[in-house]
C-alpha cells in the first residue's frame, strides 16, 4: 500500500513541441509527488497532455523547463548509461497492445529478453521456471503460448503478457498509459486485477493514465485531473470524485453515465 | 519469415520471374565450362549468320556471338547486382539514420536526398563516366549504385519514422536497449521486404543504366557487357548490314532480365503490402 | 403485432474465409422492435453485434453472405426486395445505419451540403438547391446544430461534431429507424453526451420513431435504450428492458457483463469486478450446447447438449435451462 517515501517528483514541468510561431505547450507547469507503492491516475481527455506528461516521467521526451527528481535525486539522463540506469527501475504498459509486440519474434523471446534485462546469470531450468511462473501469474498457460508469434493472440491475451513482462522485471515504477481502452470489460476486470495484485506483492508505484473517470477512481489512490497542459485538481481519489471541486473535474464526471443516480442530459 | 517465404513459392508472378532469373543465371554459369573458348577470339569472318555450329552468328571482328551473350549477361547481372547492393546499402543507411534520429539531421538528410532526386541521375552517370579514365565493370557498377540510392532512402525514411513512434520501439527503448540493437531488432524486420523488394529494382534498373551507358560508350573497358556488345553492333554499323543477330539477342536479354527482376517485384508486392492483398 | 416497426426472424449471416470456411456472425437471431421504442445491442468484441447491425440494412458484400431468415421492416420482407428497390426504397427512408468509423468516412473535399444535396437528388428530385438548404439549415437548428457547419468541410469539424453530423445527414429523410453502431466510442466523454443528446432530440421531435444502439458501454445503454438485448458468438442470449437487464440480469453471462461496469459511483471502490476466465467460442465451429458452457461455473453436463432454446418469463427472454430463481440463488450465494 501507499508508503509514505516519494519515489519521483516533477517540480513545474513543462513541455513545449514546435519552434516560433507553431509552438503549443502539451505540458504546462505541472508539479507532483508519487510515493513508493501508490497508484495514481492521472486523468483528461485527448489533448490534455498526459500521454506527453507520462512520456516525460519515462525519459522518453525531454522537458522543456522544470526538473524531475527520482528518490531525492535530480533524474539524470545525458549518458545512455545513465538512461539504462533509471530505466531499470521504470516499465510502461501501452494502450494498444497490437503496436506493442515486435510481431517478429515469438513470446518465448521476449519472456526470455526480459530474463535477460535482469543480468542474473541463470540456468536454462530457471529461466524456463520463471518463465512459467510469469505466465501463470496473469491466467496464461506457457505450454500453449511460447510458440506462437503476438499476432496469433487476442488483444486482451497480448495485454495480460505485457503484464507477465512487468511481473518478471518488477520495476519501481509502471506507467500504464490506457491498458484497458482497448480490451473487452470482461478482460479489463482481470488486467485491473492484476496490476493491483502486482502493486501489492512488489509495492510497485503505478501511474494510469486515463480518460475513465471510474476506471480511474476504481484503481487509484490519488487522482490528478488534466485540461490543457495544466492540472487543475488532485488528490485523493475518493475526494475529488465525490467531492469535486474545479468545474472541469465536475463536468467530467457528470458527462459519464452512471447507474445508481440520473444522467442529466439536459 | 519463414512462412511468408512459402507464400511467395505460391504467387505465380514471383514464381515466373525467380524461375527466368534462375535459369539464365545457371545458363551463363554452366556453358563456360563447356565451351572453353575465348570469347574475344576470332574464328569466322565478320557477320556470319546464326547456323549449326555459331549458334547466333559472328559480329564484326567474327567473334562468336552466342559466346559473347553468355559473358554479356554475366557482366551484366553483375554490374546490376552490385548496383543494387551499393544503391540499397546507401538508400537504407540515410533513410534509417533520418528517419530515427528526426529533427534537424532529418531535416539535413532529406534536403540532400531531394536534392539528388532532382538531379538527373543519368547526367551524373555520364559525367562521371567521362572523367574517370580507367573503368573497370566494378567501378560502373558503383557509380550507377552511388546515384541511384535517394528513392530507397526516402522511403526507408518514411516507413522508419512511422514505425519509431510505436510502442514496441518505445518498450525496448526503456528496456535500455542501444540504438544499434533497436535498429536491427525492431525496425528492420519490418522494412526488410520492403528493402528486398526495392533491392530488385534497384539490381533491374542497374543493368538498365549500365546498358544505357555502354550504348553510348561510356561503358566499362576490357570486358563484355550487354550494352557492349549492343554499342560495337551501333558502332559497325550491324543494322546496316542487315546482321540483326549482332544486337537483338542482347537486347532480348536485356528485356528478359530486367522483366523477370520486375515481376518478382510485383510478385513480392502483392503478399508484402497489405493495401494490394486484401 | 403490427405495431412492430422491425422484426427479425432466424436471421443467419455468415462470412466467407479465404479457406472457404463459413463463419456464422449472427447465427438464428430473432428480435421484434416496436414502434417508439428503442434497443441496445450490447456484447463483448467479435460476438456479431456489428455484423448484425450491418446485416439488418439487408446489403451483403463479400465477404459477409446472407444465410437465411427474414428482416421484416414496415410489414415488408427487405430480404425479398431487389437491391435496386432496397436502395431507393428502405434504406435513408426506412431504416438507417451510420457504421462505426462514419465520421471518418466523409470525403474530405466536399462540403457538408452537398452530402445532402447528393440524398436528395436521389431520393426527391423535385426539390430546388435553395430548398435543400432551407430545409437542411432548420433540421441542423433544430437539433442544436449551426447551420454554418453546412458550409463546411469535414476536415474543419471536430470529431464530435463530424459524428453529430453524419447522424443528422443519415436522419435527413426521417427513416423509422436508425441503426447506430458504436457512434460514442472513439469520442471524448463530452463529445459523447452531444452525440447521446442528438439521438434522444432524434426521437424526441419525431424525426426517427426507433433506435437500434449497438455499444460495449452498459451504463451507456442504461440511460438511452429502453431494452438490452446482450450478445454472445452470435446468438442472443438475453432480452429485457434496461432496468432488469443492469440490476437483475438471469443469464450467467449477462450477470459477469454487469458485473463488470465500472462507472464514478459511491461504493464503486471496494467493489469487485467480475471477470471471465478463458475466451469466447471460435465461430467456425462453435460448440454443442450452450456457447457460454466453457466459461460459466454453473455449467452442467446437461449445457452442453443439443440446442439451447430461448426461454420466455415476462417480456424477457434468456437462453439458459437453469430456472432463474436458481440462478439468482446462486449468484447470491457466491456474493456476485
Amino acid at each position: 500500500m501507499k508508503g509514505n517515501n516519494v519515489l519521483i517528483e516533477g517540480k513545474n514541468l513543462t513541455k513545449v513541441f514546435g519552434f516560433g510561431g507553431n509552438k503549443t505547450t502539451a505540458v504546462d507547469n505541472v508539479s507532483f509527488a508519487f510515493h513508493e507503492g501508490e497508484i495514481i491516475s492521472i486523468v483528461g481527455e485527448s489533448g490534455s497532455g498526459k500521454t506527453t506528461l507520462a512520456k516525460l516521467i519515462m525519459g522518453l521526451l525531454k522537458e522543456s523547463a522544470g526538473t524531475i527528481e527520482y528518490m531525492g535525486k535530480p533524474r539524470r539522463l545525458k549518458r545512455h548509461s545513465d538512461r539504462r540506469k533509471y530505466w531499470k527501475h521504470i516499465q510502461a504498459i501501452f494502450q494498444d497492445p497490437f503496436s506493442s509486440f515486435n510481431q517478429f519474434y515469438r513470446v518465448e523471446k521476449l519472456l526470455l529478453d526480459c530474463i535477460k534485462l535482469q543480468g542474473e546469470k541463470l540456468t536454462k531450468e530457471e529461466q524456463l521456471r520463471r518463465m512459467k511462473e510469469a505466465c501463470s501469474f496473469v491466467n496464461l498457460k506457457y505450454e500453449e503460448l511460447h510458440n506462437k508469434y503476438p499476432f496469433e493472440l487476442s488483444g486482451g491475451q497480448m495485454q495480460r503478457l505485457m503484464i507477465a513482462r512487468i511481473f518478471i522485471l518488477h520495476p519501481k515504477l509502471l506507467i500504464a498509459d490506457e491498458p484497458t481502452s482497448m480490451v473487452d470489460a470482461c478482460s479489463r476486470s482481470t488486467i485491473l486485477d492484476m496490476l493491483l495484485k502486482l502493486r501489492e506483492e512488489n509495492n510497485m508505484t503505478i501511474i494510469f493514465i486515463t480518460h475513465d473517470v471510474g476506471l480511474a477512481y476504481y484503481v487509484s489512490d490519488t487522482l490528478y485531473i488534466m485540461e490543457q497542459g495544466k492540472v487543475v485538481e488532485k488528490g485523493p481519489a475518493e475526494e475529488v470524485i465525490l467531492n469535486p471541486k474545479h468545474p472541469y473535474t465536475r463536468q467530467l464526471i457528470s458527462d459519464v453515465p452512471k447507474i445508481h443516480s440520473e444522467w442529466d442530459l439536459a | 519469415m519463414n512462412s511468408s517465404f512459402r507464400i511467395l513459392i505460391k504467387s505465380p508472378k514471383f514464381m515466373f520471374g525467380a524461375c527466368t532469373l534462375l535459369a539464365m543465371i545457371g545458363l551463363v554459369l554452366i556453358y563456360p565450362l563447356f565451351n572453353r573458348s575465348d570469347p574475344l577470339e576470332m574464328i569466322a569472318l565478320a557477320y556470319q549468320p546464326p547456323d549449326a555450329k555459331l549458334l547466333l552468328g559472328s559480329d564484326n571482328f567474327g567473334r562468336d556471338l552466342f559466346l559473347e551473350l553468355i559473358y554479356g549477361i554475366r557482366t551484366s547481372l553483375q554490374v546490376g547486382l552490385i548496383a543494387g547492393v551499393f544503391a540499397t546499402a546507401i538508400g537504407l543507411v540515410i533513410g534509417l539514420t533520418s528517419g530515427y534520429i528526426g529533427g534537424m539531421i532529418d531535416n539535413l538528410l532529406t534536403a540532400v536526398t531531394n536534392i539528388f532526386i532532382v538531379i538527373p541521375s543519368f547526367v551524373i552517370l555520364i559525367l562521371i563516366s567521362v572523367s574517370i579514365d580507367s573503368r573497370s565493370s566494378f567501378v560502373t557498377a558503383v557509380i550507377i549504385g552511388v546515384t541511384s540510392w535517394p528513392w530507397t532512402a526516402r522511403a526507408v525514411r518514411a516507413q522508419t519514422s512511422s514505425l519509431r513512434n510505436r510502442d514496441h520501439v518505445n518498450i525496448a527503448k526503456i528496456s535500455g536497449y542501444s540504438t544499434p540493437r533497436i535498429i536491427v531488432s525492431e525496425i528492420l524486420p519490418y522494412i526488410a521486404s520492403y528493402v528486398v523488394m526495392a533491392f530488385v529494382l534497384q539490381t533491374a534498373s542497374g543493368i538498365l543504366s549500365e546498358a544505357s551507358i555502354s550504348m553510348l560508350g561510356l561503358g566499362p573497358y576490357n570486358t563484355i557487357s550487354l550494352g557492349i556488345i549492343m554499342n560495337w553492333a551501333l558502332v559497325f554499323e550491324a543494322p546496316v548490314a542487315g546482321a540483326w543477330w549482332a544486337f537483338i539477342p542482347a537486347a532480348i536479354s536485356i528485356a528478359m532480365i530486367t522483366f523477370s527482376l520486375y515481376m518478382m517485384n510485383t510478385g513480392m508486392d502483392e503478399i508484402f503490402n497489405p493495401k494490394i492483398r486484401s | 403485432m403490427s405495431t412492430h416497426i422491425l422484426e427479425v426472424n432466424e436471421l443467419k449471416t455468415y462470412y466467407r474465409t479465404r479457406l472457404k470456411e463459413h463463419v456464422y456472425a449472427v447465427d438464428g437471431v430473432t428480435f421484434a422492435l416496436e414502434e417508439g421504442k428503442t434497443l441496445g445491442i450490447a456484447g463483448e468484441s467479435g460476438c456479431g453485434k456489428s455484423t448484425l447491425a450491418l446485416s439488418l440494412m439487408g446489403f451483403y458484400f463479400p465477404p459477409l453472405h446472407f444465410g437465411g431468415g427474414s428482416i421484416i421492416v414496415g410489414g415488408r420482407d427487405i430480404m425479398k426486395l431487389g437491391k435496386e428497390q432496397l436502395r431507393s426504397q428502405v434504406s435513408g427512408r426506412e431504416i438507417s445505419y451510420i457504421p462505426q468509423a462514419a465520421m471518418n468516412a466523409l470525403n474530405p473535399t466536399l462540403r457538408i451540403i452537398r452530402f445532402i444535396e447528393d440524398i436528395m437528388k436521389e431520393h426527391r428530385p423535385e426539390l430546388t438547391k435553395k430548398q435543400v438548404w432551407d430545409m437542411a439549415a432548420e433540421r441542423f437548428e433544430t437539433l442544436n446544430l449551426s447551420p454554418r457547419v453546412l458550409n463546411a468541410y469535414p476536415n474543419e469539424l471536430s470529431g464530435g461534431m463530424k459524428q453529430r453530423t453524419v447522424i443528422a445527414i443519415s436522419t435527413i429523410l426521417n427513416p423509422k429507424v436508425l441503426i447506430a453502431d458504436e457512434p460514442t466510442s472513439a469520442l471524448d466523454v463530452t463529445s459523447q453526451k452531444a452525440v447521446i443528446k442528438l439521438l434522444k432530440s432524434l426521437l424526441d421531435k419525431g424525426f426517427i420513431r426507433s433506435l437500434v444502439f449497438i455499444t460495449h458501454e452498459l451504463p451507456l445503454l442504461y440511460h438511452v435504450t429502453d431494452d438490452i438485448m446482450v450478445m454472445y458468438a452470435g446468438e442472443i442470449v438475453e432480452r429485457g428492458t434496461a432496468e432488469q437487464m443492469i440490476f437483475d440480469p438471469i443469464h450467467p453471462y449477462t450477470k459477469k457483463l454487469m458485473g463488470s461496469i465500472i462507472v464514478p459511483e459511491e461504493g464503486m471502490k471496494g467493489h469487485k469486478l467480475a471477470a471471465i476466465p478463458g475466451t469466447p467460442p471460435n465461430l467456425k465451429n462453435v460448440p454443442e450446447g450452450c456457447r457460454f458452457a466453457d466459461r460459466c461455473k454453473y455449467a452442467q453436463e446437461a449445457c452442453r447438449q443439443g440446442k439451447i432454446a430461448n426461454k420466455t418469463l415476462g417480456d424477457r427472454t434468456y437462453r439458459c435451462i437453469v430456472e432463474p430463481e436458481t440462478l439468482r440463488e446462486w449468484y447470491a450465494n457466491e456474493g456476485e
